[in-house]
């Protein structure tokens, strides 16, 4: 997060801008820790909706039981996340502000190659250099990073709201429109104002948000990254879909809705081969890297699985 | 480390913002020179190698199994993943873990 303070920025579970202070990505020279502010800290099903505060945490928010319950999929998604010492202290608000983990990007010190989101202007060496783990839709010459938040992905499915204050009084942003697109302006990751910060969000408390699940697929079990990540939110009757939500992870710049498919996926069997019919036209517009022309695949059959498995929540 | 009775990464963690808090480490855990379960069970299983990682693990595993999240290997393989171990003990420490937590860590 960044403080209004010219070079100031808020703390919260810390385990994310410590590492930018390490590397040089962020040089704060104030630190603010807002970890006591207890407003901030809360989940409360309140009727129509679920409100998470920004500084509760990943496991607070996993293993809290009306979210078990009532949309799995963001369980699911913060439970994925991480591992369970880092879950203790890392805060969801946190989570969605965390930035790419672009190993060209992420060096410490002065990167002995071209980033933009480091040095503006410079250029981006994972465009022709190793981008197996990086973005197939939406990037842009100056930057093919992906943004790698679990809950993001899931909050993104679950149409929720992200409540932020600043100078400028209190704003709702969609989950899905809070991070952009790399365009020529890789250095910010999200639309948050300098000095704002997100106080919490609200996820609509939909019958079908029951009928959620979260899928990560990555190259070892636990405590990594996605490799491609699918939050998924189906309504169904009598083995069809009337509606469905489909959000991919770390694809994009940001969590990337598969609007199209959505649409297509209306009237379509919970089957596998209906599913993936309507997933197509979604895929059309995939646009693979030099070494990540698998993840294109591995998405759409991800999609395919995650969308059976909400589809088969009781 | 604990704070306030949870497990966190000392190494993202700062000083000041643990200020007035109840910070544990393993230095902490033996009382009046009784080794704590967990630490037992280490020793019994031979569940280290060079020791680098222990402190790290046995915190850890403390805290598992009170929140309980060590009830099964699968569960505790999930819920200690996280602290790495490069001796690759794991099989060991996977075992030590279940014994404190059968013997009510």
């Amino acid at each position: 997060m960044t403080a209004g303070r010219e070079r100031a920025a808020f703390l919260a579970g810390g385990t994310e801008i410590l590492n930018w202070m390490r590397l040089g990505i962020a040089a704060p020279d104030r630190v603010i820790d807002i970890t006591r502010v207890e407003e901030l800290r809360f989940i409360r099903a309140d009727g129509d909706r679920i409100s998470v505060g920004a500084l509760s945490t990943l496991n607070e928010i996993g293993e809290h039981a009306v979210v078990v319950r009532d949309c799995p999929v963001l369980a699911q998604a913060c439970l994925k996340a991480a591992s369970a010492q880092i879950r203790n202290s890392a805060t969801v608000g946190g989570n969605i502000l965390q930035k790419a983990r672009c190993a060209y990007f992420r060096v410490e010190g002065d990167p002995p190659w071209p980033c933009n989101k480091r040095q503006p202007g410079s250029g981006c060496a994972a465009l022709s250099g190793e981008n197996r783990h990086h973005a197939i839709f939406g990037w842009s010459e100056a930057c093919v990073a992906t943004q790698p938040s679990d809950p993001a992905v899931a909050l993104a499915a679950l149409d929720a709201e992200i409540h932020v204050r600043g100078s400028n009084g209190a704003r709702v942003i969609p989950a899905y429109e809070f991070h952009r697109l790399p365009g020529d302006d890789p250095g910010r990751d999200n639309v948050l104002e300098p000095g704002a910060l997100i106080t919490h969000s609200d996820i609509p408390r939909a019958s079908d948000a029951r009928r959620s699940f979260y899928l990560k697929v990555r190259e070892r079990e636990s405590y990594e990254y996605a490799t491609v990540s699918v939050a998924a939110v189906v309504n169904g009757k009598a083995g069809r879909i009337t509606a469905a939500r489909i959000a991919l992870g770390s694809v994009a710049h940001k969590p990337w809705r598969l609007t199209v498919a959505e649409k297509a996926m209306a009237g379509a069997r919970l089957d596998a081969r209906e599913i993936d019919a309507a997933l197509a036209p979604a895929f059309a517009d995939a646009r693979p890297l030099a070494h990540n022309a698998f993840k294109i695949e591995l998405a759409r059959r991800a999609a395919v699985r995650a969308l059976l498995e909400a589809g088969a929540v009781q | 480390m604990h704070v306030d009775g949870k497990r966190v990464n000392a190494c993202l963690t700062l000083a000041a913002a643990v200020d007035g808090r109840a910070v544990t480490t393993i230095e902490g855990l033996a009382r009046s020179g009784d080794l704590q379960p967990v630490q037992q069970a280490f020793i019994d299983h031979d569940a280290l190698q060079c020791g680098y990682c222990t402190p790290g693990q046995i915190m850890s595993a403390v805290a598992c199994i009170r929140e309980g999240h060590a009830r099964t290997r699968e569960q505790i393989r999930e819920w200690m993943s996280g602290n790495i171990c490069r001796c690759s003990a794991y099989p060991q420490i996977v075992v030590a873990v279940e014994d404190a937590a059968q013997r009510g860590g």
